[in-house]
């Protein structure tokens, strides 16, 4: 599928929020471990397992170190959908007999409200949160909802559509007030902004390994032990994971974990820097040239490597075929046959119209200069050709208000 | 979402984009469609004291399928008289791009678009004639 263009692979991948290429040097790091050094690490008698399990160790130790945790606090997971499953449901589960509350935002990922909507048929009372214009959560609306019932606070750490940071730290002293735990899903957050689970009151923490150059099918969850925070297991078994997630680990995917986190510590800033750079780049030259363009989330609350625009008067789908040179993932889901725009452009305020019509540009570690002049040009040329097809953005140029017409919907 | 040939041939080569003088006596237009349901779709004729359509164009905000749709409508219509045009069925349309079952809406799309314009152009005759 994919073909050559002076030198530039194409498609242009510029997806790194739905998934990262794997870092070489953390392949380097895995592939021993899937040969010569293939030993079970909960092996105790012999050396084959004991390689494993210093190697798993090892890699608990440079998770940990990204976020200021103790190794006895990093829990390995299948990846961030089975990390936040198990720390609501988990911490749900355990302390039900004392507390039944949970409060959550509408913005979150699919699988925190999803794990949500199957405790509330088990009888849990859920609080789903709004967001404001800008994507982040109005801390006054939190304290509002925190009541002695309240046992968890859920909120993300990084939106993955549109980028925008959420108040942890303020987020967790609430929680805190109230006696409940704080869990953020840091998928999109982990090795791309500095954390700290103590400074910023976090008592879970979802991370997941191939949205930072790691293997796919790894995860973590972070669990506080100082107070201690209990979870009912969603997997039982051998008693792994100091029990709270049995199975066998997967050292090759653990150990690639382990080089992915030690290698984002090393090149957060520099790899930031460099991001930040191509994203200003990239949307100044898109602004310059094309109006009505707009940046949904916070302007300045926001990671680098994530520009979700909406293409006023161009519908997405249609925009999404004409940069097909381009990898990149529509706010809309219209690709996927329901015409409904995006959730969290909704929860936003953000017009259904705009909303139809958001892509989200995702730049990371391996992205190039060239690839964004690419994609600068790109952009550019096929909105002025949608442009000069669309009847709304003729309308505008003739003065009309669109909104003052009774469209016939179907 | 794959598209078949005739669908992405139409998308990337347009037939008749752009726009007439909706106030001129020979031209109808017909605007269907709704920004928030995600296509619109202008189309207009250019008709004959005969009554038979000598130019079409279109302009659509709209997927894939919308542009395809409406493109190909202009095409057909061209040479048609107004009772012909008014035969059109959105399964030929749905039938000759092959639209996938989740685009036949598009088809209807046009159907109505080319419906319109030419209501609209019978409408600014009745008036004048009356």
């Amino acid at each position: 599928m994919s073909t050559q263009h002076n030198n530039i692979k194409l498609p242009v991948y510029l997806d790194n929020q739905a998934t990262t290429p794997l870092d070489p040097r953390v392949l380097e790091a895995m592939l021993p471990y899937f040969t010569e050094k293939f030993g079970n690490p909960h092996s105790r008698s012999h050396a084959y397992g004991w390689e494993a399990e210093e190697a798993v160790e090892l890699a608990r130790s440079q998770v940990a170190d990204v976020i200021a945790a103790s190794e006895k606090e990093i829990i390995f997971t299948s990846g961030a959908t089975e990390s936040n499953n198990l720390a609501v449901k988990g911490v749900a589960h355990f302390y039900k007999e004392k507390r039944n509350h949970i409060v959550t935002v509408v913005t979150e990922h699919k699988c925190v409200l999803d794990a949500c909507r199957h405790l509330e048929q088990e009888g849990f009372r859920i609080t789903y949160l709004p967001v404001q214009e800008n994507g982040l959560l109005d801390l006054k609306s939190l304290e509002e909802v925190m009541t002695e019932q309240t046992v968890l606070v859920s909120v993300m750490a990084v939106n993955n559509e549109i980028g925008v940071i959420q108040p942890l730290k303020e987020i967790g002293e609430i929680a805190h007030k109230y006696g409940a735990f704080f869990h953020t899903d840091a998928a999109q957050a982990f090795g791309k902004i500095p954390l700290d689970v103590n400074a910023m009151n976090i008592d879970l923490m979802s991370i997941s390994a191939h949205k930072i150059y790691g293997p796919k099918g790894m995860g973590a969850l972070y669990v506080r032990r100082r107070p201690r925070i209990r979870i009912e297991p969603l997997i039982n078994g051998g008693g792994q994971e100091r029990g709270m997630r049995s199975g066998t680990l997967p050292t090759p995917l653990v150990v690639g974990f382990g080089e992915a986190a030690r290698l984002a510590k090393i090149d957060m800033a520099s790899d930031e820097a460099r991001i930040r750079r191509l994203s200003t780049k990239f949307y100044d030259a898109i602004v310059k040239e094309i109006p009505d363009v707009f940046l949904n989330g916070d302007k300045t609350q926001r990671i680098a490597g994530n520009l979700n625009l909406s293409f006023a008067y161009i519908e997405g789908e249609s925009m999404l075929m004409a940069i097909k040179d381009l990898a990149v993932s529509s706010g809309s889901a219209c690709t996927s046959a329901s015409l409904e725009p995006s959730y969290v452009l909704r929860a936003l305020g953000v017009e259904e119209e705009l909303a139809h019509t958001s892509i989200r540009f995702g730049i990371g570690r391996f992205t190039t200069d060239e690839e964004i002049d690419f994609a600068i040009d790109v952009v550019q040329k096929n909105i002025k050709k949608l442009r000069d097809m669309s009847p709304l953005w003729e309308m505008v140029q003739d003065g009309v208000d669109l909104k003052s017409i009774v469209w016939a919907g179907h | 979402m794959t598209y078949s040939a005739k669908v992405i041939d139409h998308y990337e080569n347009p037939r008749n984009v752009g726009s007439f003088d909706k106030n001129d006596a020979e031209v109808g237009t017909g605007l269907v469609g709704a920004p928030a349901c995600g296509d619109v779709m202008k189309l207009q004729i250019r008709v004959s004291a005969e009554g038979v359509i000598e130019d079409a164009k279109f302009k659509t905000f709209g997927c894939g399928s919308a542009i395809a749709s409406s493109s190909l409508i202009t095409e057909w219509v061209k040479g048609k008289s107004l009772d012909e045009a008014m035969q059109i069925k959105n399964t030929e349309i749905a039938q000759h791009l092959s639209l996938p079952p989740v685009k036949i809406h598009c088809s209807v799309l046009a159907e109505d678009a080319i419906k319109a314009a030419i209501t609209d152009y019978k409408a600014k005759h009745t008036v004048e004639a009356a």
